[in-house]
């Protein structure tokens, strides 16, 4: 099937590589609160898809319930969404990705979405590694009821309604890595020099990519004893390290001291440049990223950066050795056995 | 005392022990009765446990080719101390009770109105085989041999099936034909042989076929087109994904590079299963998902997305007896209403009423083209009695001609040449609106899918009257499902008579039994068999035409006759309940009971006057 590219320039907006300009990965006018971190997230996108030059209508996107999960209608207008059930986007996707094994999945959701409601389904998408982005863009509240506190809410922390948080908070980047996650990110949505790299990694990630991103919420939970402020995080995110993305198609031309970097090549092509901050942190390996991000937290800062990746990655088609051609596109000649296997069958049952 | 005199017409009962491997023993004899040419109908009436507790076979032999429960035992074959007690209770006066006499009968239990026949399997058993795995699975191998000889059956059918069933395991054909002999040449030298009851080969089969429901609702989604399967563990619909796996590992394996062209996924709990199966339906796969009436429960909320964004989804619901965990391995037909109207606020779910395998096939396969084409969830609604047990059936069988129904999809040429896309907008009047599948084209015919209210161009709104639109068009849309489903059969009993009964799935059977007992005693009625809901407007026209109706099911609120009471207004003057629930089928003798509880004598006299009395004085 071939499709015509619109050929259409605008004077003063880059068009990527398919002749796109960013406006076309753009969505409608949101809705969120104004100055809300999930726009920001909803920007990093947009500009992460423009520029790795993603056909938008080979990317779906999916969330659950929440003002995250709102998010999806704001970007990306030119893909299939999916607004689902309140915690259940990940079994969603994981259909959708069984259907069709050639389109970007983008999950969508929210500290309450996935860390409550739909922990267990967030446990199991990321065990099954299915090959998907899930964006978290964690907040610490329920927006949409009013500001209650979730469970990714430090104990302690205090929103504005006042009283202070007084259960441990889930750590989704730790429980993620305990799930078997294949890439574990936590990015800030006030620092898109750091996000829009992320979600490119995360993009050429062959398996399941999580970043989970910390968003403020400014009605709510912006206040001086959150945790989850602008200030807070601005004041307590450490980095793993910085990450440069260069797609397959481009050149390098930085010059990398071989000493400080990591060079990673991703399953699409693309090398990933990771500048570590410590010489003793590996994000190859599994129990040193439970161990750093363990460490951060002590301290009472927040690890941002890229914090795992497994190179070696199978995702949920290659274990279940599912077909080349997306299941979507078979048709009766593919799978139905006709009525001679039947009559088969008929006669080992008489 | 005079003993029950029978040539194929009679009901035996084994009682077992769960996991001593009575299980296949059983079913070798129901296989070589069936093998004989004589209707069988066997059931397995199981406790929810794997080892240790009482488990039983019934099979019904019937040469007429009644096929249902017909409640009572002639014989039953005791090889459970356990439940002994209870089971010689449930022989028929003249029946015959078989049990294990290496330990003497406890005198307390001794009935002198059967005839008691001891046999020493126990004792056979150690004498024969020192391991004492192969004295407990041989004892049932045993126990079929000396059967054999009993009622007269032909030994060669037995042989000849350990043959087929070990045919890639050779090495087990002689030790099970050597028991087969130990117990057929103990009867033959011990026993008076034959008892009254005897079978005789006979061509009342045909070319019928014995399979189970869920084996057959596995098949249905083979050959549907399914390729993606999710589901959670839940007796009794756990063998239909079994089923779909075993012969889409034969037939759907890329012969070129040894791929799958299916995906099958255990899930973390039901939300999960179905979940999976909506998104794959949403992008454009064939997919399902089978549970059981706890799992309808957890999968409501996506059930109410699935009909209110309109995402194709096929579910079946292996029914079993609720509420909560209620007997998980006994049968019911009680999810009627939790399915119907299933998920909160208005929605109304398309419901299919399978009652033999092959209509477990062919609704199974049916069930994919009409949640496609509908745009609908599309729930099936079988049994364990059906789905469990091996069903006499007609054979299955594929229209190679067929092509699959995917509905109304909009295509990417179509969206290029300029075709205007609203996914809720009604084009053409049937209340179903064109979808496009994610990826379709770069500029056009995207859409966001939401269970929010939202405008025929899927955008979300809160106005009041676009939301109503929307609901008042996917009711206009429960029209167009009518047209589309299984219609009821009805069987006109020829006479003329104000009376009829009404039911659907596995209630088929005793119920055409039960009404051939009240034909003979002068009681003629009509008869509908309800295959869907939405119900036709036949199942109105049928039920106006009579002055009473009898609505046969098996649970104890009567939820199809509410189900028939809410949707045609229909009062309780005219529908009488005739209930089972106890956890095992209904049989036809429970039926021709209750329902002479209402009538007794003629109805082809008018009864215009009995309907008033017993509306009006005796409790329902």
């Amino acid at each position: 099937m071939s499709y015509l590219v619109p050929k259409f320039r605008h004077p003063e907006l880059p068009v990527n590589d398919l002749g796109y300009t960013k406006a076309d990965y753009e969505g409608s006018i949101s809705t969120l609160c104004a100055g809300c971190g999930h726009d920001s997230i909803s920007g990093a996108i947009v500009t992460a898809c423009h520029e790795l030059s993603i056909p938008p209508h080979k990317i779906a996107k999916l969330s659950g319930i929440g003002c995250s999960s709102k998010a999806p209608t704001y970007f990306l207008g030119n893909s299939h969404g999916f607004n689902s059930v309140h915690g259940r986007m990940p079994s969603v996707v994981t259909g959708a990705a069984l259907a069709n094994k050639d389109l970007l999945y983008l999950g969508v959701s929210g500290d309450g979405d996935t860390a409550s409601i739909g922990m267990g389904q967030f446990a199991h998408v990321a065990r099954r590694n299915v090959n998907m982005v899930y964006i978290i863009m964690n907040n610490g509240c329920y927006g949409l009821t009013k500001g209650q506190d979730s469970a990714t809410a430090d104990r302690g922390s205090a929103s504005k309604k006042g009283d202070p948080n007084i259960y441990s908070a889930i750590d989704l980047c730790g429980t993620a890595l305990q799930m078997g996650a294949t890439f574990v990110a936590r990015g800030f949505s006030g620092d898109k020099e750091q996000l829009v790299p992320l979600i490119k990694a995360a993009i050429s990630h062959r398996g399941f990519a999580l970043i989970d991103v910390i968003s403020p919420c400014v009605t709510f939970n912006n206040n001086a004893a959150s945790t989850k402020s602008y200030e807070f995080v601005r004041d307590h995110s450490e980095a793993t390290g910085t990450i440069d993305f260069v797609p397959m198609h481009d050149e390098i031309t930085t010059e990398y001291d071989p000493g400080s970097h990591h060079e990673v090549t991703m399953h699409d092509g693309s090398t990933i440049h990771l500048y570590k901050v410590e010489d003793s942190f590996d994000p190859f390996n599994r129990s040193s990223a439970i161990s750093a991000l363990e460490a951060h937290r002590t301290e009472g800062n927040i690890l941002t950066g890229l914090i795992y990746l497994n190179k070696d990655s199978r995702d949920l088609h290659e274990v279940m050795e599912t077909s080349q051609r997306p299941l979507n596109e078979l048709d009766e000649t593919d799978l139905c056995p006709g009525n001679r296997m039947l009559d088969n069958i008929n006669a080992s049952l008489r | 005392m005079k003993r029950i005199e029978s040539v194929n017409d009679f009901v035996i009962k084994f009682a077992n022990v769960n996991g001593t491997g009575s299980a296949s023993a059983n079913s070798l004899f129901a296989k070589a009765v069936f093998r004989m040419g004589v209707p069988v109908s066997p059931k397995n009436i199981f406790p929810s446990n794997i080892q240790g507790l009482p488990t039983w076979y019934e099979v019904r032999v019937n040469d007429q080719g009644y096929l249902g429960r017909r409640g009572g035992v002639d014989i039953a074959l005791s090889v459970n101390p356990q439940s002994m007690a209870e089971d010689i209770l449930d022989v028929e006066p003249g029946g015959y009770f078989i049990y294990d006499d290496t330990k003497p009968l406890d005198l307390r239990l001794y009935r002198n109105d059967i005839a008691i026949i001891g046999l020493p399997l126990t004792r056979i058993c150690n004498e024969q085989y020192d391991d004492p795995r192969q004295q407990q699975l041989f004892k049932n191998v045993i126990y079929v041999g000396a059967l054999a000889a009993l009622i007269d059956m032909d030994f060669k059918v037995l042989t000849g099936l350990v043959e087929d069933q070990f045919k890639d395991k050779k090495k087990l054909v002689l030790p099970n034909i050597h028991a087969l002999e130990l117990g057929y040449q103990h009867a033959k030298m011990n026993l008076d042989c034959p008892i009254g009851i005897r079978l005789e080969a006979s061509d009342r089969v045909g070319d019928k076929i014995l399979l189970d429901g869920n084996t057959a609702l596995g098949l249905g989604a083979l050959y549907g087109g399914a390729t993606v399967a999710a589901w959670y563990p839940i007796t009794p619909s756990t063998s239909v994904v079994d089923a779909f796996e075993k012969y889409a590992k034969r037939v759907r394996i890329d012969p070129g590079t040894g791929s799958r062209n299916y995906a099958i996924v255990q899930g973390e709990d039901e939300l999960a299963a179905i979940g999976m199966a909506i998104g794959a339906s949403w992008n454009g796969a064939r997919a399902f998902t089978a549970t059981s009436g706890p799992g309808v429960s957890l999968m409501s909320e996506f059930l109410g997305l699935a009909y209110f964004a309109e995402i194709p989804t096929v579910l079946f619901n292996v029914q079993r007896a609720g509420p909560s965990t209620g007997m998980p391995t006994r049968t019911q037909q009680s999810d009627i209403l939790s399915c119907a109207y299933a998920s909160h606020g208005d929605t109304k779910q398309v419901l299919l009423f399978p009652s033999t395998p092959k209509e477990c096939f062919d609704f199974g396969a049916l069930s994919f083209d009409l949640a496609e084409r509908l745009q609908t969830p599309v729930i099936l609604m079988s049994d364990l009695d059906l789905g469990m047990n091996d069903n006499m059936s007609e054979p299955l069988y594929w229209d190679d001609e067929r092509m699959f129904d995917r509905g109304k999809i909009m295509t990417a040429e179509e969206l290029e040449g300029g075709a205007e896309f609203g996914r809720y907008r009604d084009v053409d009047g049937d209340a179903i609106c064109y979808r496009t599948y994610p990826g379709t084209h770069p500029t056009r015919g995207s859409f966001f899918t939401r269970g929010t209210s939202r405008n025929e161009y899927a955008v979300y709104t809160e106005k009041g009257e676009e939301y109503e639109a929307n609901m008042l068009r996917l009711l206009r849309k429960w029209d167009t499902i009518n047209e589309h489903v299984p219609v009821p059969i009805v069987t006109d009993c020829g006479r003329d008579t104000d009376s009829a009964v009404l039911f659907f799935g596995t209630s088929e059977e005793s119920s055409k039994e039960a009404l051939d007992y009240l034909s003979q005693e002068g009681i003629h009625m009509n008869a509908m068999r309800i295959r869907a809901f939405p119900f036709s407007s036949d199942v109105q026209r049928f039920i106006e035409r009579h002055e009473r109706v009898f609505v046969i099911e098996q649970n104890r609120d009567a939820q199809l006759r509410t189900l028939l009471m809410a949707e045609f207004e229909f009062g309780p003057d005219i529908l009488k309940s005739v209930l089972c629930f106890d956890g095992t089928p209904i049989s036809a003798r429970n039926i021709r009971k209750q329902i002479k509880k209402y009538l007794d004598g003629d109805n082809i006299l008018p009864l215009h006057r009995k309907t008033a009395v017993v509306a009006a004085g005796e409790p329902l």
